[in-house]
């Protein structure tokens, strides 16, 4: 049951040279064409850090990403599935292959493969760099798939324009951002596009694609839950509109057992699938479309009078054992303390959450709640295009446009908890855009193309537009005029039919159209400026190198980091363990090559509360902590020189909120004065003897003679002082890394202690 | 109680009047949902170590099902959504959606 490529609306080819049949071939290959476009322009727009700065890996976790793809390509794949890192969180480990989600390496690795056996000798980092950008286009593409199906090919071909250029998934998935969402944002779209397929055609066949999309989903990002609790919501909502019909089983129960099995067969995942609260509201709507499916039947076969004393008796004998089984289903939930759900699911669902709880959650930036004025940072006019997008998508209801809808709602609930949705928010803003766009378009230009016709010409036109709009009862209503006028015969009931049909038609003056015409494009171009711009200036810093402007017009650049771990890679030895705040420990290990105590990973609480209050701690109860864990090297990063602002100083106040959640002798009052941090001559005694201000400070009166640090804008408190238990071997060339070596234990205890202790 | 009795023949002579080839399918139906009962029964008794032999023996039962209801409703002539779809297209739907499913069980029983 072919719902059908629609020609797109903005009238293609003049309708008297060219047959319907000619038509829809030259519509195809237009739309062809216009998606390479699309295709090109995305993989473009996002090359912008490629030229500026040069083909590097970007920020934390897409080097941890490379590490493992490094890993993959050079071991084989079933070394990957087995790999224990012993590398990271030293001593425990980490066992990589049951902790990661495999999809976005396994598919960068397999394209590396592919091009080393056709003797074309990419290497693997810029096979990392550029996956983004490829799969930015196949999302683009996936995207004029999943709207054409609900509401035809101009919409499609909007929204995939849209999709291409929006900021929000610029921003993750520009050349370099090795992460994730660059590929599972493709496998959502792509997951959605499926099921909205099978609930149209009632097709097996793509109910198994759906099936599949969901596992290569599964295999991507954890966001997958997203869709397991996505759609029963919205097969939950056809059900309780009366829309359910026999597509929607086919689309829904097949994806449930199947999803499930696939979404077990994945290491990180694995029995999760059946016993977490995650996954629960998918077997609840498999129950009750079963129970629906079943009421339906038996509607079905029984007269309406039997079927309601079946009702009357199922209620009133057959509700004891489900209400049984809710209790005790209820009661197995209500036992586990999170409720089923885990740490990062809860913080969703509540945003207070994590501020309460689990302090590691809340201080990741991107987990923050978004401004205001982001969202128009990120997706820009189509802020404004979704709300008229639902209007179009209730003109008329289907199921597709009422999935799409219920998508829009949820994701811009989700945007609001954590900024880091909102690319979650890009896709569905685009599809109601697309539809929004392509539906106004359409009025705008039939407006002008049929402003004054004859009646014959008129009911053509009604013909022609009858088969543009995807409704069937528009075409139903044709079909009645037609057939009402030969059977009546009166001429005066087609005159009003006709009249009817002419005012539904021509809404609006031609010069009104025109100039609507010409506002939405000029909107358009807007748009495009404005993701042009954020692409190239907002969204393009690796956040590795750094540049900025010399008075004289040039550009400098920072390269500290990968100048320490460069140095760390050859000044130490192969099983030297270092030290440092866990936000750079994907890209030592990555980088340097070397053994690393807690990274970006965040999985034990209390090892990052170890390093923390480490860091907080004066220096001979940081030394020992140290010592107890085998370090030998610890290095901060320290911004006071340059102006950097994303440096320990200012990452100081999690460290004490993380270790004092698990240290009790730690305790946040002592490192404030009238509630701020403070590191000038006001600061607190603690704060002014813990390891975190010696280290990021020692010898720093030095360089610029009066301690001025230009992040927090004032003189340090403390500048002369020595260090005991560490020495300083490295500090790079703007100062932003120091790394220091701790000092090993003393032999001989001094003479003087000793004599004091026998006298 | 009358009620009762006249609602369970008349949902009776209703199922005797489908065609055969739809009743050979709810008896396939019925007999994996059968297997699946006996199989969590059998787990309830002996413990369910290891666990993923359990889940994949109970979701491929439950998964045939689920699939064979899906070959009915897509076959079954009283069902208008589906008048022009062939039998045969329904049944190779249905044969590579079990491939695909007994593929993953295999893979899964470990």
């Amino acid at each position: 049951m072919e719902r059908g490529k629609k020609i797109g609306s903005t009238g293609v080819g003049g309708g008297a040279l060219v047959s319907g049949s000619g038509k829809r071939a030259f519509g195809t290959v237009l739309a062809a064409l216009i998606l390479c476009l699309i295709g090109i322009m995305a993989f473009s727009i996002r090359l912008f850090s490629v030229i500026k700065y040069e083909s590097v890996i970007h920020e934390f976790d897409p080097y941890f990403n490379y590490r493992v793809t490094k890993y993959l390509t050079k071991a084989g794949i079933y070394e990957f599935w087995n790999w224990f890192d012993d590398r990271t969180w030293y001593p425990l480990g980490r066992v990589i292959g049951g902790t990661v989600y495999p999809g976005l390496t396994i598919t960068a690795g397999t394209m590396w493969w592919i091009l080393n056996a056709f003797n074309i000798p990419l290497s693997v980092e810029t096979v990392c760099v550029f996956t983004a950008p490829i799969f930015s286009s196949f999302a683009a593409w996936a995207t004029y798939l999943l709207t054409s199906e609900v509401k035809g090919r101009g919409a499609g071909l909007t929204a995939a324009a849209l999709l291409a250029m929006v900021p929000s998934y610029i921003s993750r998935s520009v050349a370099g951002s090795y992460d994730n969402e660059a590929v599972a944002i493709f496998a959502l779209i792509f997951t959605f596009y499926l099921y909205v397929k099978t609930l149209n055609t009632g097709s097996l066949f793509y109910a198994t694609l759906n099936a599949l999309a969901y596992f290569y989903m599964v295999c991507s990002w954890g966001g997958y839950t997203f869709i397991i609790n996505l759609i029963p919501m919205h097969v939950l909502l056809c059900i309780v509109t009366g829309r359910y019909s026999s597509r929607l089983y086919i689309a829904y129960a097949p994806l449930v057992i199947l999803g499930t099995l696939l979404a077990a067969l994945v290491p990180v995942v694995g029995f999760n699938a059946v016993m977490t609260s995650e996954h629960f509201a998918s077997f609840l709507v498999f129950v009750i479309i079963h129970v629906a499916a079943l009421a339906h039947y038996i509607k079905r076969v029984l007269s309406p009078k039997q079927y309601s004393t079946a009702v009357s008796f199922v209620i009133t004998f057959g509700m004891y054992e489900p209400a049984a089984l809710i209790a005790i289903l209820a009661a197995m939930v209500a036992a586990s303390p999170t409720k089923g759900w885990s740490g990062r699911s809860l913080s969703l669902l509540d945003p207070t959450y994590a501020s309460k709880y689990i302090p590691i959650i809340a201080s990741v930036s991107e987990h923050q709640p978004p401004t205001w004025p982001s969202y128009f940072m990120d997706i820009n006019v189509l802020a404004f295009l979704v709300p008229a997008g639902i209007i179009a998508c209730f003109l008329p209801l289907s199921d597709s446009s009422s999935f799409v809808v219920l998508y829009l709602v949820t994701s811009v609930y989700f945007s609001g908890v954590m900024v880091r949705l909102m690319l979650v928010l890009a896709p569905a803003a685009c599809v109601l855009s697309g539809i929004a766009l392509s539906e106004a378009f359409a009025v705008l230009t039939r407006s002008i193309k049929y402003q004054d016709l004859s009646e014959a010409s008129l009911l053509a036109a009604v013909d022609s537009t009858a088969t543009l709009n995807s409704t069937n009862e528009n075409e139903a209503s044709v079909k009645e005029v037609k057939d009402k006028a030969p059977k009546r015969g009166k001429k005066k009931t087609v005159e009003k039919e006709v009249e009817k049909k002419r005012k539904r038609l021509l809404g609006l003056p031609m010069e009104a159209s025109a100039v609507g015409i010409l506002l939405l494009i000029i909107m358009g171009s807007f748009y495009v400026v404005h993701c042009v711009w954020a692409a190239a200036e907002a969204y393009s810093a690796p956040s590795i190198v750094l540049t900025s402007q010399t008075p004289d017009g040039g550009l400098h650049v920072f390269d500290d980091f990968r100048e320490a771990y460069a140095w760390l890679n050859h000044n130490t030895g192969e099983d030297d363990k270092v030290a440092s705040w866990w936000d750079y420990g994907y890209q030592t290990t990555a980088m340097a090559n070397r053994t690393v105590i807690v990274d970006n990973n965040t999985w034990n609480n209390t090892h990052i509360a170890t390093v923390g209050t480490a860091m907080s701690s004066p220096e001979r109860q940081a030394w020992e902590i140290f010592q107890s864990l085998d370090v030998k090297y610890v290095f901060v990063i320290f911004g006071g020189l340059v102006g950097y602002p994303s440096d320990d100083i200012n990452k100081f106040l999690w460290m004490v909120r993380i270790g004092g959640g698990v240290f009790p002798h730690i305790r946040e009052p002592d490192y404030l004065r009238d509630g701020h941090y403070r590191i000038d001559s006001q600061a607190t005694p603690t704060m002014l003897n813990c390891l975190m201000y010696k280290l990021s400070y020692y010898r720093f009166a030095e360089a610029d003679g009066k301690g001025y640090d230009r992040v927090r804008r004032t003189e340090i408190g403390k500048k002369y002082f020595k260090l005991n238990y560490f020495e300083e071997v490295f500090t790079t060339q703007h100062w932003m890394v120091r790394i220091y070596k701790l000092k090993p234990p003393r032999n001989l205890v001094s003479a003087v202690k000793s004599k004091k202790r026998f006298l | 109680m009358d009620d009762a009795r006249a609602l369970v023949t008349s949902l009776r002579s209703a199922y005797t009047a489908t065609p055969t080839k739809l009743k050979l399918i709810d008896l396939y139906v019925a007999y994996a949902v059968i297997t699946a009962i006996v199989q969590t029964l059998f787990m309830a008794v002996v413990g369910s170590f290891p666990f993923n032999a359990f889940l994949s023996g109970v979701l491929s039962c439950v998964g045939t099902a689920v699939l064979a209801v899906c070959l009915r409703m897509q076959v079954n002539k009283a069902n208008k959504e589906f008048k022009d779809l062939p039998p045969e297209r329904a049944f190779a739907d249905f044969v590579l959606c079990n491939l695909v499913l007994h593929l993953v069980i295999m893979n899964f029983l470990g």
